[in-house]
């Protein structure tokens, strides 16, 4: 049997299921992001480590020139090493066709027999290469993809400087390659990259690397210090020319997709937060408007023998009600939610499975956050029902008490007339609830300005990263490092216009225990197709005394301009450097340094060495040029500007860079949600006041103005808090989204804050039109007769 | 019949074939049934009846609050039932004030304020403090009406209602929440309103002591007039029986 209370309960529950079922929609979207965005980093992180695990991840790297097999013993040998492999891996250019761009590749060996022991691949489709034939490869499924490719196509590639024609027999996905980038890109594309596996013989016959490898990789048992492995493994690699060991922290797939996930995980701990925040206080209000008219039922319950307790737990149950289905709703479309992402994510990294890892506690989170949130919202209220005497609540309701508000209004006497001074008095009266409407209705300006700068953002990165620093039509690298000749003879080529040197050395960057693995990456005095620029957009010219380091580079090692760089040459003599710093520039794109490249040549006494070089085009001539640029030999990869831009496009607009768009719904539906509900609950408090007003002789009109003056102040207060907690805020999120691959900048435009202001101000417009509607519709007579 | 036409020339309020109904079908509730009545100016009115008698609907009407289903209302030489929302509302701001049993203070303006209120749009209003010295209340015009009692709280809406200088005062059981002493001092606000500044008063009540104050007492019953009894012998407020 359903007790009275429960029942009234029920009825309550219909009574306000419109609002109701808006707060709990509330609660219900915070909880479904909190439980989406934890399952789905979960399942991510779950899945990758699971894909790492099954198809046996190295865990160190060791890239050499050519080093006898004999020595994978030595390095099996040292403490904490589970397995050792030792492969090869070459860089070769894949003809796709007459005057089209040749795609870089990157082909590895597969041992002879089986598979292999470390950095197994997943076969999509097909078989792996015969051990006797020596033109089947193995593809990158997503490449494949990207070009259309099926079994049995056959593949023009160019390896070690002889063209070589290949047949498909199988499709593979690696661990390896969740992200594929060509060695010194940072924008990976599949399209513009592949790997292909071969058997070992057969990729050893082509890079002279019989009874070789070119590369170890290393899985190391549980707990095993990798630093001391790495220190060990290049200490016996040394003289076989070890460019330096590293680990899956620094093999740049993982580090992109860690990266990735982190930002997600980021995302996660704003937006859900502010959902609660907003339901909390809305909670607040429609509890106390419902228990203030209920005062006599109350007063009633407690004369019958009710305690303060009982009564109180009646309305706090009716919260939590709300809560809970909320709680629940928002957790199970949260799982339905992270679980179809999830797949959108597995296609998008190119897992071959995902292990769905729903954490329990990401519910039990949200249940007790949502719980918490709304009581802690009507626990004020509920205070109330404990003083109320049954003797006091039974008498009529006593008009709210405004004697003791600070009286702004009298203050203002001169300049305004009443209605004014009732919009004044009510805001006096009630600071705090006043103070929650403002600090909601800035909380979604805040989400939406920093969305909007966010979108901006990502327009500033591409436009600086294409328009300002890269100003080049081409970049080009050469398999091996040339002499400035080489820009001679691509300046020659009929459609090449400029030509501009650069030269890219892999480091190891220190400063004290600050280290990071990247490139110096040499450039002319005062470049001009590819460009560096400070914090201004002003160009910085290559001064010659020392190395210029990008923003990020700067901030990982703790070092400013004045400071000492050490640089770990990788490569050539292996010099380590020590190099004043002598200025920070802005970088979108990885971590690099900069030195005038004729200073970093001598450095590496390799005087007009060069690796690559940035080109401007006559684009009528751009189809024999590719042709003329394919026959050079000494030419590893070709990249159009316009690809590069394409590809990072299109990883800003599936990766997590696409929830930028999510935040500019929610920001949208935040800000409208919180606007109108103020303006209705305005509404329903002074009906009788408003209807007051009608009956002696205010026009709908004039009888509008204390409503939505109220809104209108409220609105215009919460302007400047909004635009405030908006810097903050774009700060928080804009970290979030900055991945390896691309940094987005903060730049505050009027623009975006234009944008966002309007949108509040749309909003409270609409908003205030609703109630104005309901309030002309309002029955005079039926509004005056209630008691309230 | 020459008496009638007489009267009806300076009659504040006359209607013919006054209907309301509510709802439609077996459920209609027939508020008012055919309502023909002439309520001759400055006169102090008394609405008597039970509740659901059709009353309070009645002075709705006169009041520009609400519409008849059928019949006619005039206002003098107005008629109410054929203006727009937009001209009732100008009706009600130039000619009309109401009391109600509930008050209908602003909880945010304290007493001189909510009669400013409506002095602030009326065309030829009372100074508010004369306003309030009217009701007895000059010296609490600084009070909210969270300081006031019930009795001076209906007092505030007297002095708020009147201080336009209305041509008629509409009061729905004002004294309906009030004790008998508060309640005789609201009457004899509203009777020294009658007789000072010459406004038509229309109570609507259901207690029957009222009457003895009146000029006229319409009796309801059902939704139509029982009886209309022209008061000879008016007592005071102070001489009523409570």
């Amino acid at each position: 049997m359903v007790s009275p209370l429960n029942r009234k309960l029920l009825r309550d529950l219909a009574r306000i299921k419109g609002q109701a079922a808006a707060i709990g929609l509330v609660i219900a979207l915070g909880v479904l992001m909190l439980v989406m965005m934890t399952g789905l980093v979960n399942t991510l992180d779950q899945t990758r480590l699971a894909y790492y695990d099954r198809y046996r991840l190295a865990d160190v790297f060791a890239p050499v020139t050519r080093t006898p097999e004999r020595m994978l013993d030595r390095l099996a040998a040292l403490p904490g090493v589970a397995a050792v492999e030792g492969r090869v891996s070459g860089g070769a250019l894949i003809d796709i066709g007459a005057r089209e761009l040749p795609v870089r590749a990157q082909a590895l060996s597969l041992p002879d027999l089986g598979r292999p022991r470390l950095n197994d691949v997943y076969l999509v489709d097909g078989r792996l290469p015969d051990l006797g034939r020596a033109d089947e490869i193995l593809l990158l499924d997503g490449f494949a993809k990207a070009r259309g490719l099926k079994l049995n196509d056959r593949l023009i590639a160019t390896m070690n400087g002889t063209k070589r024609s290949f047949r498909i027999t199988g499709f593979a996905q690696s661990p390896e390659f969740l992200y594929s980038t060509a060695p010194g890109e940072m924008v990976p594309d599949d399209a513009r990259f592949a790997v292909f596996w071969m058997r070992q013989a057969a990729l050893a016959a082509a890079y002279d690397m019989q009874g070789a490898f070119n590369q170890a990789i290393m899985a190391l048992t549980r707990g095993t210090n990798e630093q001391a492995v790495i220190l060990a493994a290049d200490q016996i690699l040394a003289p076989y020319g070890a460019s330096g060991a590293y680990g899956l922290d620094d093999l740049m797939s993982n580090r992109f997709v860690s990266e990735e996930i982190k930002g997600l995980q980021s995302t996660s701990t704003v937006i859900p937060p502010i959902f609660l925040g907003v339901a909390a206080f809305l909670l607040y209000i429609v509890i106390n408007r419902m228990v203030q008219a209920e005062r006599e039922q109350i007063g009633l319950l407690k004369a019958f023998g009710y305690s303060s307790w009982e009564v109180s737990f009646h309305y706090l149950k009716l919260v939590l009600v709300i809560a809970v289905l909320g709680a629940i709703v928002g957790s199970i479309g949260g799982i339905a939610a992270g679980n179809s992402l999830a797949v959108v994510y597995q296609q998008y990294y190119k897992f071959p499975f995902l292990v769905f890892s729903v954490d329990p506690r990401s519910f039990v989170t949200g249940f007790a956050v949502s719980i918490l949130t709304a009581s802690v919202g009507s626990l004020f209220v509920l205070r109330g029902v404990f003083r109320l005497t049954p003797a006091v609540a039974m008498r009529p309701p006593a008009p709210p008490d405004y004697s003791r508000a600070f009286d702004l209004a009298a203050r203002l006497k001169r300049w305004l007339d009443q209605p004014s001074r009732m919009v004044l008095r009510r805001l006096t009266r009630y600071p705090g609830r006043m103070l929650g409407a403002v600090v909601g209705i800035g909380t979604g300006l805040a989400l939406s300005v920093a969305s909007l700068t966010l979108m901006a953002g990502f327009d500033t990165t591409l436009d600086l990263s294409f328009n300002v620093m890269n100003r080049g039509d081409m970049n080009v690298s050469f398999t091996t490092t040339q002499t400035d000749k080489a820009l001679l003879e691509l300046g020659r080529l009929p459609g090449v216009e400029h030509v501009e040197p650069s030269r890219a050395v892999p480091a190891v960057f220190r400063n004290g225990t600050y280290s990071y693995r990247g490139a110096i990456e040499g450039r002319p005095e005062f470049p001009i197709l590819s460009r560096v620029i400070d914090a201004n957009e002003t160009p910085v010219s290559m001064r010659r005394e020392g190395v210029i380091l990008s923003k990020p580079l700067a901030d990982i090692l703790h070092l400013s301009a004045g400071d000492m760089l050490t640089a770990e040459i990788r490569e050539g003599r292996r010099p380590v450097l020590s190099l004043p710093v002598i200025g920070v520039a802005e970088t979108l794109m990885g971590a690099p340094a900069f030195m005038e490249i004729g200073v970093l040549s001598r450095a590496m006494n390799e005087p007009g060495q060069i690796t690559g070089a940035t080109l401007t085009l006559d684009e009528a001539r751009l189809d024999n040029l590719i042709d003329d640029l394919k026959a050079m030999p000494m030419i590893a990869g070709i990249a159009l500007k316009s690809d590069t831009r394409d590809a990072l496009v299109e990883i800003m607009n599936t990766g997590p860079g696409s929830v930028r768009y999510v935040m500019l719904a929610v920001a949208a539906i935040i800000t409208f949600g919180i606007v109108y509900n103020s303006a209705r609950i305005a509404f329903a408090e002074r009906q009788r006041d408003l209807a007051s007003l009608r009956v002696m002789g205010f026009t709908k009109a004039e009888a509008s103005f204390v409503l939505l003056g109220e809104l209108a102040v409220v609105t215009l207060a919460a302007l400047p808090l909004g635009v405030g907690l908006g810097y903050g805020l774009t700060y928080l999120t804009v970290k979030g989204f900055s991945t390896d691959i691309y940094q987005i900048p903060v730049t505050f435009s009027p623009h975006s804050f234009g944008m966002a202001v309007s949108a509040v101000l749309v909003a409270a417009g609409v908003s205030g039109w609703l109630v104005k509607r309901e309030l002309d519709r309002v029955d005079l007579v039926a509004a005056l007769k209630t008691r309230d | 019949m020459a008496d009638t036409r007489l009267k009806s020339l300076d009659a504040a309020f006359t209607t013919k074939g006054l209907t309301k109904t509510y709802g439609e079908g077996p459920a209609a509730v027939h508020a008012l049934r055919g309502v023909d009545l002439v309520i001759p100016d400055g006169e102090f009115v008394v609405l008597l009846g039970p509740s659901g008698s059709g009353k309070s609907t009645l002075l709705n009407i006169l009041g520009g609050l609400d519409r008849p289903s059928a019949g006619s209302a005039h206002f003098k030489d107005t008629e109410l039932t054929a203006l727009s929302d937009a001209e009732l509302t100008r009706y009600r701001r130039d000619h009309v004030g109401f009391v109600f049993q509930f008050y209908n203070l602003m909880p945010s303006l304290n007493a001189r304020e909510n009669v400013e209120l409506v002095t602030e749009i009326a065309r030829t209003p009372l100074d508010p403090d004369e306003a309030l010295a009217l009701v007895g209340l000059d010296k609490r015009a600084h009070h909210f009406p969270s300081e006031m009692s019930g009795g001076e709280q209906q007092r505030v809406a007297i002095a708020r209602a009147v201080a336009k200088r209305p041509t008629v005062l509409f009061c729905d059981e004002p004294t309906g929440a009030l004790d008998s002493a508060t309640g005789r001092a609201v009457l004899k606000v509203l009777t020294d309103v009658n007789e000072q500044l010459g406004t038509t008063v229309i109570i609507v009540t259901h207690a029957a002591n009222t009457a003895q104050l009146a000029d006229r007492v319409i009796h309801f019953a059902d939704g139509s007039i029982r009886e209309v009894i022209e008061n000879t012998a008016k007592l005071t407020a102070e001489q009523i029986e409570w």
